[in-house]
């Protein structure tokens, strides 16, 4: 248990820092809220989804690929918090104190996911709005879903982060892996309507199991189609590797500083 | 001020031996040489300062001894554990840095708790330690303040309380006093000693302010990566001949030479000032001055600082990178 301490200290302390720092909830919240009204509402009247049954409004389609913009986002400002943190601020100290990198990565990475899933549930709170039927089983299991996106997205951004000397180069980093991972997910546009090479990126895309399960726990109770995404099983468990070894390959990079 | 409960931290580590001792430490950065073959100990109990300009090393040393840097070649050990045994080096030293460490958002109470937790210390033992870290350095009645609210001062002080936490018998602290007010820094100076006094804590610190370096028992002066000279500041100072005098002047070349012929000593031509190391200076500065009254715009006389040491050992300027004081 006492090794757990250090773990629990960087955890809360993400999570006063977030209560205490209004403008954050601003980025991560409302970003992808006013992108989902907007692009959502926008693009409402002109596309109908490939793939998906008739009458499946674009605004529902892009709800649950907002609710991943939502962790995609927490993760990012995670990553840039660590940057700036760990070069001249909290994280100096952090890294001269007998903790192991593992344990320091643990709580960055329960912090953000912690983040990230509080907001996601918020959103999930509008469902009714697009007319997606909310039940307490697929309140949970979307839930248990977006732990698991979320710790996978932190992670990848935690191995950015512990791998970068500045945040100067981030933004070609964000707009070159990090959103074309949320772009290729299904979160935008299925994969059925789009050209085969695309659709090849989309299924190399670990983020769009996460995606595919989502929509499944969102839809459980049966009403609405999810067009043909992977199925549940394999989308879970794919979902469930990338963020194991997102993880993993976080605290190496830790480990080499 | 006093605490029942203290324990002398420099007692927890009985072997004998140095505080730190390091041994030819070698640095590079690409193919620029940071360090170059660096060795001296650090005593148990002594307040060691590393002086130097920036890029002169010091903050590249102080991240070795700090394990935030492998060096490329050489040893160091703090307390006998080799800086290889990070984690084992960790326990032995509180680090205060440069730049804050502590999260302006959280109160200072909060800082310390995170911290103690860090050191895996928790319930009612890290809040006698925070309770009692406040009172020592004067925090309690800001406790319940968010760090980013206090005076530079009281932020470097809520510094020193987290790193002091887990009670290490060394501390080391990177360039302490920059940002801080000079009545601050005093203060802070005067603590750092009373803890040293106290409770036999090692100090050591880097600095380019030489008012601080005075302050240390001992002091290593680093010059592009060497080690120039280690010694006490009285000790360093009687390497340099009697006193110091600067002569400023309109031409200082012509003037130089003049010097040269007249009282057959050499003047070194340092930044457009002329600088002579003489016993008996204030008789000089008379006949300087009664020799050649139109050449002389100004006259200065005195007693060798460290930094006419730092001049004497390397021929440069403190500040000789185009740096202000």
């Amino acid at each position: 248990m006492q090794a757990l301490l250090p773990v629990f200290a960087l955890w809360r302390r993400e999570m006063v820092r977030f209560v205490r720092q209004r403008s954050r909830i601003s980025g991560a919240f409302a970003q992808p809220l006013v992108f989902w009204l907007l692009l959502g509402g926008g693009l409402n009247a002109s596309f109908q989804p490939a793939g998906t049954a008739a009458g499946t409004s674009y605004v529902a389609y892009f709800y649950p690929g907002t609710i991943a913009l939502v962790l995609l986002f927490t993760a990012i400002f995670s990553t840039i918090s660590t940057v700036e943190d760990r070069k001249a601020g909290f994280l100096q100290g952090v890294l001269v104190a007998p903790v192991p990198r593992s344990s320091i990565v643990l709580g960055q990475a329960m912090g953000g996911t912690s983040l990230a899933v509080i907001q996601g549930m918020m959103f999930l709170a509008l469902a009714p709005l697009v007319g997606i039927p909310l039940s307490l089983a697929s309140i949970v299991s979307s839930f248990l879903v977006m732990c698991l996106m979320a710790l996978a997205l932190t992670s990848l951004g935690l191995i950015i982060a512990w791998r970068m000397d500045s945040t100067q180069g981030f933004h070609a980093i964000m707009n070159l892996i990090l959103l074309p991972i949320w772009f290729l997910s299904g979160a935008f546009f299925p994969a059925s309507g789009a050209p085969a090479p695309l659709r090849l990126l989309m299924n190399l895309d670990p983020l769009t199991y996460g995606m595919a399960a989502l929509r499944r726990c969102l839809y459980l109770s049966g009403s609405g189609n999810v067009g043909p995404v992977p199925g549940m099983a394999s989308s879970l468990l794919i979902t469930l590797i990338f963020a194991a070894a997102s993880f993993a390959f976080a605290v190496r990079s830790a480990s080499r500083v | 001020m006093s605490s029942t409960a203290q324990t002398n931290p420099a007692a927890a580590s009985t072997a004998a031996g140095p505080a730190i001792r390091v041994e030819k430490l070698r640095h590079l950065y690409g193919s620029r040489l940071a360090l170059d073959e660096v060795s001296f100990d650090v005593q148990r109990g002594e307040i060691f300062g590393l002086l130097g300009p920036n890029g002169g090393g010091k903050t590249t040393l102080f991240k070795i001894l700090s394990t935030l840097l492998r060096p490329t070649s050489g040893t160091a050990s703090i307390f006998s554990t080799p800086l290889s045994d990070a984690a084992g080096c960790r326990k032995h030293f509180g680090v205060v840095f440069q730049q804050p460490s502590v999260d302006g958002k959280l109160t200072v109470r909060e800082n310390l708790l995170c911290h103690g937790n860090l050191y895996c210390l928790g319930g009612s033992e890290l809040d006698a330690r925070v309770a009692n870290a406040l009172q020592r350095l004067s925090l309690s009645d800001r406790a319940g303040d968010r760090v980013e609210t206090l005076s530079g001062g009281l932020q470097r002080r809520t510094e020193l309380a987290k790193s002091l936490l887990h009670r290490p018998p060394l501390l080391l602290l990177d360039e302490p006093s920059t940002g801080l007010d000079p009545g601050a820094r005093r203060d802070f100076l005067q603590y750092l000693r009373q803890l040293r006094d106290q409770e036999g804590v090692t100090i050591v610190l880097t600095t380019h302010y030489m008012e601080e370096a005075e302050r240390c028992d001992r002091v290593a002066i680093l010059h592009q990566g060497r080690l120039v000279s280690v010694g006490s500041p009285a000790s360093l100072k009687g390497h340099v001949g009697g006193d110091i005098v600067v002569v400023q002047s309109g031409d200082p070349q012509s003037l130089q030479t003049k010097i040269r012929q007249r009282f057959n000593c050499e003047a070194q031509l340092i930044d457009g000032s002329l600088r002579i190391e003489r016993d008996r200076g204030h008789e000089l500065v008379r006949d300087i001055v009664e020799s050649f009254p139109t050449d002389v715009t100004l006259v200065t006389y005195g007693k060798p600082t460290l930094e006419d040491v730092f001049i004497h050992l390397t021929g440069h300027r403190f500040w000789a990178e185009g740096e202000a004081a």
